[in-house]
């Protein structure tokens, strides 16, 4: 009896939990999973390449890995339209006050990838005189992908892994 | 230098009259690249021209013209009127090793950053700040 | 030479515009644009914004720790760079590099230079608003990157030709695979040029776009595609035979048009090309070792070498002293694409705005290439 009791209230406390996950995720904060959900699929990057990291998003847009498919094209005219900037391996002295004036020009809410360990620490090129080791001091980064250059599907886990990011955003600004 | 390889070496007074040697009589219009080289225990520094030619059957062979000037005031006339290809080739020369191509048209930072204002980075004294 | 100098001050005709390094039709570089109307005036080429400085580095490390940071430039074409490298500090370490690997650096080297094309064919194809093209194209491209990938093991930086040879060996499966992708790729050649290069509104929007003359070529100092689309004849592998060229048949082709279209048809010509010298190779491929032994460190004589390889986009070339250290005293990279930038400007003049991206990619320019 009190065995099944105790089961019976379980099952209601689980019911009671789910109820609460789903008015959390509906109806608690409707407008913040919608925008959210709106914003993940439609991840517009800006074309800024700043190295050779370039060739495997080029790579990643083609015909055999299809970036399309989650919703990223490869390049897009308009800085106010796009939400996402792909920084595509190293960072120079001459291109950082461009990529800090680019990534001040878009529009809010966005996100940047750093792509290839250039971008992350200097990587290959740390004992460089024109190179920024990392990009971390000029503009904030959501999502490292490793690896140089990393491959083609490294870089689309990169991509997924923002969605993933964007879509348990806290508040409706997406950030 | 191996076969088909030739350096000759002259002074910045008469590169000009040996560049225009060597391409009209010699035949040697197409230029391949131009580097610097920087000799800090002669004190001296040295440009050095590799042309190639377009002529069939010496197609195989690259000339190297270069001179040497004084590491403490290195002017040397450009030869953009022989070789147009050498603009930009000469300008990172300028840049990278600090040597003046007197007459250039444009000495501007090809490749450095524009605020750039350390030494010449090519120079064996230029520490890179990494090491 | 200012602006000023050439156009009145208060002419407010003239526009100042300024094209990358965030735009579509310019990566990782700049332009700017001296505009009249839709008539582009003047235009002057801003580089360096991946100047990375590798020779510099290229001093502080030795011999056989410069390959992987070499290949970084131009990652299309990735083995291209290295040859003349490696033939340049054989020649200064005399030594002799057995004929398999001989033979493998040729194969390694224009399996790079297809997929080096492909990429560049596809992307001017994108410019032109011919979207088979790049969807093709990448994806074509990438059968060849498989085949690199089983030969070397990495997808674009293989580290594969170094000094003495090759790092390694060819598995027996990829002859096999290599032979398979020449044949298919034979065909799809052709379905290329049906597609792309007889299409009529590819030959509208490049023909008689961007024509350099074979005067220019010269004396700008043109190299490989560029300089054979204006009917200059260099190819280093002709010119000065090396490797295991001497051995194998092919053509070099030229064309003399020096249009846009012909800068693009050029490359596909040299991929036919590329595609016989593969399939020779991996044929008539000798049987032995297939790199020297060498230290890490290896100590390389006192002299001065200045070789030269054809890579994709040209002649490429290393000048090296050495001083007897373990390091180079001075390595200088001579990339086609930096001795093909010249040639911009002087055809960026009195063309549309709307031309521009097809003559700037038709110059297969690479601007990581050419920074260094």
């Amino acid at each position: 009896m009190v065995v099944a009791q105790q089961q019976k209230t379980g099952a209601f406390q689980v019911l009671v939990g789910k109820i609460d996950d789903v008015l959390q995720y509906a109806i608690g904060d409707p407008m913040r999973y919608l925008a959210n959900w709106g914003r993940l699929y439609s991840l517009w990057p800006v074309h800024l390449e700043t190295a050779c990291c370039s060739v495997e998003v080029g790579a990643a847009a083609g015909a055999r890995f299809d970036m399309e498919r989650f919703g990223t094209l490869e390049a897009f005219g308009s800085l106010r339209a796009c939400d996402l900037i792909i920084v595509m391996g190293t960072v120079t002295r001459k291109l950082a006050p461009r990529l800090k004036l680019v990534y001040d020009q878009m529009a809010e809410p966005k996100w940047v990838i750093a792509m290839g360990a250039c971008s992350i620490t200097g990587g290959l090129y740390f004992d460089s005189y024109n190179v920024l080791r990392g990009i971390d001091d000029i503009i904030p980064v959501d999502v490292y992908v490793p690896g140089c250059p990393p491959r083609a599907e490294a870089f689309l886990q990169g991509l997924v892994l923002l969605q993933e990011k964007i879509r348990k955003a806290p508040s409706l600004s997406g950030r | 230098m191996k076969e088909r390889r030739l350096k000759v070496t002259t002074t910045p007074l008469r590169i000009g009259e040996v560049g225009l040697f060597v391409r009209d009589t010699l035949g040697f219009d197409h230029i391949s690249t131009v580097s610097g080289v920087d000799w800090i225990a002669k004190n001296e520094l040295e440009v050095v021209y590799f042309i190639g030619s377009s002529k069939p059957g010496q197609q195989d062979f690259v000339l190297a013209v270069s001179e040497r000037v004084a590491r403490d005031n290195p002017v040397v006339p450009t030869l953009i009127a022989v070789w147009k290809g050498a603009d930009y080739m000469e300008r990172e020369t300028h840049e990278m090793f600090g040597i003046n191509f007197q007459g250039h048209p444009n000495q501007a930072h090809l490749y450095l950053p524009e605020d750039w204002n350390d030494l010449p980075p090519l120079r064996k004294d230029y520490v890179s700040p990494g090491r | 030479m200012t602006l000023e100098s050439e156009f009145s001050p208060d002419s407010d005709r003239i526009m100042s515009v300024s094209l990358g390094p965030q735009h579509p039709g310019a990566g990782h570089f700049r332009v700017r644009l001296w505009l009249d109307g839709d008539y582009v005036v003047r235009s002057e080429p801003d580089a360096g914004y991946v100047h990375r400085g590798e020779e510099k580095m290229g001093e502080y490390r030795n011999y056989i720790q410069n390959v992987p940071h070499l290949e970084r430039p131009v990652i299309l074409d990735s083995s291209n760079i290295l040859f003349p490298y490696a033939t340049g500090v054989d020649e200064l370490m005399n030594s002799k590099v057995p004929a398999r690997g001989q033979y493998l650096r040729v194969i390694m080297s224009e399996i790079n230079r297809i997929i080096s094309h492909m990429y560049f064919i596809a992307i001017q194809g994108y410019f032109q608003g011919h979207t088979t093209m790049i969807a093709w194209g990448m994806g074509d491209r990438d059968l060849w990157i498989d085949l690199a990938e089983r030969i070397a093991g990495a997808r674009v930086t293989f580290a594969y030709i170094i000094p003495g040879g090759v790092r390694n060996d060819i598995p027996e499966f990829a002859i096999e695979k290599g032979l398979k992708t020449c044949d298919w790729f034979d065909k799809r050649m052709d379905e290329y040029e049906k597609i792309y290069f007889e299409n009529p509104m590819v030959h509208q929007r490049s023909d008689h776009i961007g024509v350099l003359s074979r005067e220019d070529a010269i004396a700008y100092g043109a190299t490989g595609t560029v300089a054979r689309a204006s009917g200059l004849k260099v190819d280093v592998r002709k010119d000065e035979p090396y490797s295991a060229y001497p051995d194998l048949e092919f053509e070099t082709p030229v064309m003399t048009q020096g249009d846009a279209w012909a800068r693009t048809y050029v490359a596909l010509l040299d991929m036919r090309e590329a595609v016989k010298i593969i399939r020779q190779a991996l044929k008539k491929l000798p049987s032995g070792p297939v790199r020297l032994k060498l230290g890490p460190q290896p100590r390389v004589p006192a002299g001065e070498v200045y070789s030269r390889t054809e890579a994709a986009r040209g002649e490429m070339s290393y000048h090296i002293i050495s001083d007897g250290s373990p390091r180079p005293y001075r390595l200088k990279i001579g990339v086609p694409s930096a001795k093909n930038l010249r040639v911009l400007p002087h055809l960026l003049r009195d063309v549309h705005v709307a031309d521009i991206p097809v003559i700037y990619w038709g110059l297969n320019y690479w601007p990581v290439e050419s920074d260094r």
